[in-house]
């Protein structure tokens, strides 16, 4: 079974640089970890301990506030600040900073669990949840939210092993690696939702990867792997499930809407450790990279390393990046401060130099070649949409469906004339969540 | 925060962009070209390539100097201009003045491209506006045709021996094929006609390259040029051979020139995949109904310009919005139907 997906592009991948190289731990552990409170969709956790308190390896550190997945601490020793740092995601977020012993003492509620098999959906869900395990391909939904609301609506189970952001090698070494958790923690999901199938989507840029999980395949385990075509964004959800299933998600909607849940490689692996060791998620493998990196490289590092940590274990800077992305060239987020720490949802710090960087060129004008409507995943016209943006006609720019834009870049990768599409669709969307917020308090004030 | 903590620059994602600019589109369309023009130059003699020459100079300097007068930024680099001078060289004959292809580049560059606000802004083809004006304007010399195989003169082409083209009025009308023109001659340019138009298969190799290259889509050509080939085989004239008749009138006139290279202009075409196809239908059907019908024994430029004007419309054909069931359709049509009885009570 194999359907298309529409659109896309196919950017340089640059990821010779770090595909054959395996993932290592640190060479040096940080000094210091500072965990965010927020590292997922939804209310930030609540700090469970204070300045002075010692702490172990996966030990909670911040507890559930509304939706959301509990932190743990990523090393051992003591608290040292308990305050707000800056944030990946930009501005200060309350943290817990721990000052490392160097010891990784593990916390005693880390224990092998012998027979798995006599667990429930309900007891595996539960596990997700104490493990603090959220979607690790970047977006960072809390997976127990996902699993429980997934139970009984969904019949397709699909595993985004796509990787499709150039330069990014995490998930692709993960799956040679430890390909074996990876299947094991898919089987935790079957089991979680009641199915005998799950599909495991990986692009034709990692055969090897394809290979060794398929050499793995126990006889009757009812996973499948399909191989895609190396085309982005196909790792995005609704583009996964649109080129393995057909079925195209409602706007608005979620992959529930037409019975599909994605979950990424490294969530299952995350999952299988939770479930089989107990462990908590407190590392996951870091792709350091990009030209401006001296020795770019995989790293399995502690969720809560400072920036200037990482960029140091990949030999430091080369020349001074033009710029420096939480993960991938497409969609990543630049940062500006070494001092914030990576998170859960950390696939890549990658150093950009300026010839690697897309130049921010004044824009050219339209001469509305239509390749963005071409590329388009989400079947747009971003040309109008923009026309439309620069005339602030907000009803007009809803009318050609900007809310439906999940801002891939595709456009603004391919556009001849440079135009900062994905840039003005921002700005768009936010004007729009204003006009409609105000209309709703408009609303019901005359209620 | 301490002061030595170095911040870096950031900017809105995506943070690479694909090689390809403008200009290197442009500059591959020219390259499409070059076949084309080095048979015009092998049929007619070094007067194609000086025609060709004194016209995307005149473009430059027009574009150049209208921008300047003006004090806008300067775009010559976009090489935009260099494009529509090859392609008003290109479909004219080659024993044109070199004085009425300057005043029909500045119809193109000043009138309908600059004064309309430049690249990307003119409604129709700069190139095939500036032919049409010509055709108005001096319409004997736009359809006198060296016969191939002379050296045309290079300051006056008055000693130029001339024939019918084998869209002449004569053939086309009646239904009569041109005598001595066979179908290997059309297919490879050794016939009269305007001096880029003549060679289908340097053509052909110009449009493999562009859509090799990603700059055209084939959707344009393939409907224009199939329309085309549709009708004439379903209704061929003067009682001729369908496959003979529908191979002169795929040829012959400026089906390929127009079909590859001015029908896909991207400024005055869709954008969309089904307005796409919908636009080169048109042409197509246009193109067919003038050569049977009208007045002119060729309808390619005027099918085009006329198609150039609807793109406005074509582009309202949106794509099928990602996920949209159909009760979900269903549901948006009723409310927009109650919010306008909202509206009008």
């Amino acid at each position: 079974m194999s359907h298309k997906f529409y659109g896309g592009v196919h950017p340089a991948e640059h990821k010779e640089a770090t595909e054959r190289k395996p993932v290592i731990p640190l060479e040096e552990a940080p000094a210091q970890v500072v965990i965010p409170m927020s590292m997922h969709v939804g209310a930030p956790c609540k700090p469970i301990v204070a300045v002075g308190d010692e702490v172990t390896v996966g030990q909670k550190i911040g507890e559930i506030a509304g939706l959301g997945a509990p932190i743990h601490a990523s090393v051992s020793g003591k608290v040292v600040a308990v305050e707000p740092r800056p944030h990946a995601g930009g501005g200060k977020m309350m943290s817990v900073v721990i000052e490392n012993d160097f010891k990784d003492t593990p916390c005693e509620t880390i224990r092998h669990r012998d027979n798995v098999d006599v667990l429930t959906p309900q007891e595996i869900i539960d596990i997700v949840k104490e493990a603090g395990i959220t979607g690790m391909g970047g977006a960072g939904f809390p997976t127990h939210v996902k699993l429980s609301g997934a139970v009984g609506k969904v019949d397709t189970i699909l595993i985004n092993g796509a990787e499709c952001e150039p330069y990014i090698t995490a998930d692709h070494r993960l799956m040679l690696e430890r390909g074996e958790a990876v299947l094991g923690g898919v089987s935790f999901i079957m089991k979680a939702l009641g199915l005998q199938t799950a599909t495991i989507g990986i692009e034709g840029n990692k055969l090897d990867a394809v290979e060794h999980l398929k050499s793995l395949l126990p006889a009757g385990s009812g996973i499948q792997i399909e191989t895609l075509k190396t085309r982005y964004p196909q790792g995005a959800e609704k583009q996964l499930i649109q080129r393995v299933t057909g079925r195209e998600v409602p706007p608005g909607g979620l992959p529930a809407d037409v019975g599909c849940t994605v979950f990424n490689v490294a969530t299952a692996s995350a999952i299988y450790d939770a479930v089989t060791e107990g462990k908590p998620l407190t590392h996951r493998n870091v792709t350091l990279t990009g030209g401006a990196m001296t020795r770019p490289l995989n790293v399995f590092a502690p969720i809560g390393t400072p920036l200037e940590h990482l960029v140091k274990m990949a030999g430091g800077f080369k020349t001074p990046p033009q710029r420096l992305l939480m993960g991938g060239p497409m969609m990543g987020n630049p940062q500006y401060d070494l001092t914030a720490s990576m998170m859960k949802g950390t696939n890549c710090l990658l150093a950009l130099t300026d010839e690697e960087a897309a130049v921010q060129d004044a824009e050219q004008t339209c001469i509305r070649c239509g390749k963005c409507v071409n590329v388009c995943p989400m079947h747009l016209m971003p040309l109008y949409m923009r026309m439309y943006s620069m005339k602030r006609d907000w009803e007009k720019v809803q009318e050609y469906n900007v809310m439906d834009c999940m801002e891939c870049g595709s456009c603004n990768y391919i556009c001849p004339a440079r135009i900062h599409l994905v840039q003005t669709f921002r700005m768009a969307k936010f004007e729009i969540r204003g006009l409609q917020a105000k209309q709703k308090a408009k609303e019901a004030a005359k209620a | 925060m301490n002061n030595e903590t170095k911040l870096l620059g950031v900017a809105s994602s995506p943070h690479v962009s694909s090689p390809i600019g403008t200009r290197t589109l442009m500059l591959d369309v020219l390259v499409a070209l070059v076949p084309s023009l080095c048979v015009a130059v092998f049929f007619f003699g070094l007067r194609a390539l000086i025609a060709t020459a004194i016209s995307v100079a005149a473009c430059e300097v027009f574009e150049w100097g209208y921008r300047k007068l003006l004090h806008k930024t300067n775009t010559n680099g976009d090489l935009s201009a260099a494009v529509t001078g090859v392609l008003l060289a290109f479909v004219c004959p080659v024993t044109l003045p070199y004085w009425m292809l300057i005043i029909g580049d500045f119809f193109a560059i000043v009138v309908v491209k600059q004064l309309f606000g430049g690249l990307g802004k003119n409604f129709v083809n700069p190139a095939l506006a500036g032919r049409a004006f010509l055709m108005l304007s001096y319409p004997v010399a736009m359809t006198t045709w060296a016969t191939p195989g002379q050296r045309v003169g290079l300051l006056s082409a008055a000693d130029a021996v001339t024939g019918a083209t084998p869209l002449s009025a004569d053939f086309m009308h009646q239904g009569l094929l041109p005598e001595g023109v066979s179908l290997q001659n059309m297919f490879v340019g050794n016939i009269g006609g305007c001096m880029g138009e003549i060679s289908a298969l340097l053509l052909l190799c110009g449009g493999v390259y562009l859509v090799v290259r990603g700059v055209i889509r084939l959707r344009v050509p393939v409907a224009f040029i199939g329309t085309v080939a549709v009708l004439t085989f379903l209704f061929p004239m003067g009682g001729n051979d369908r496959l003979t008749w529908m191979l002169y009138e795929v040829l012959g006139g400026g089906l390929m020139l127009g079909a590859i290279f001015m029908a896909t202009d991207y400024v005055t075409s869709p954008t969309t995949p089904v307005g796409e196809i919908l636009f080169g239908i048109g042409c197509g059907l246009l193109t067919v109904f003038i050569r049977y019908f009208g007045g002119y024994p060729e309808g390619v430029s005027y099918a085009i310009l006329i198609m150039n004007a609807c793109v406005w419309l074509l582009d309202k054909v949106k794509p099928p919005r990602f996920g949209l069931t159909k009760e979900m359709k269903e549901k948006q049509k009723a409310a927009k139907k109650a919010a306008k009885e909202a509206s009008a009570s």
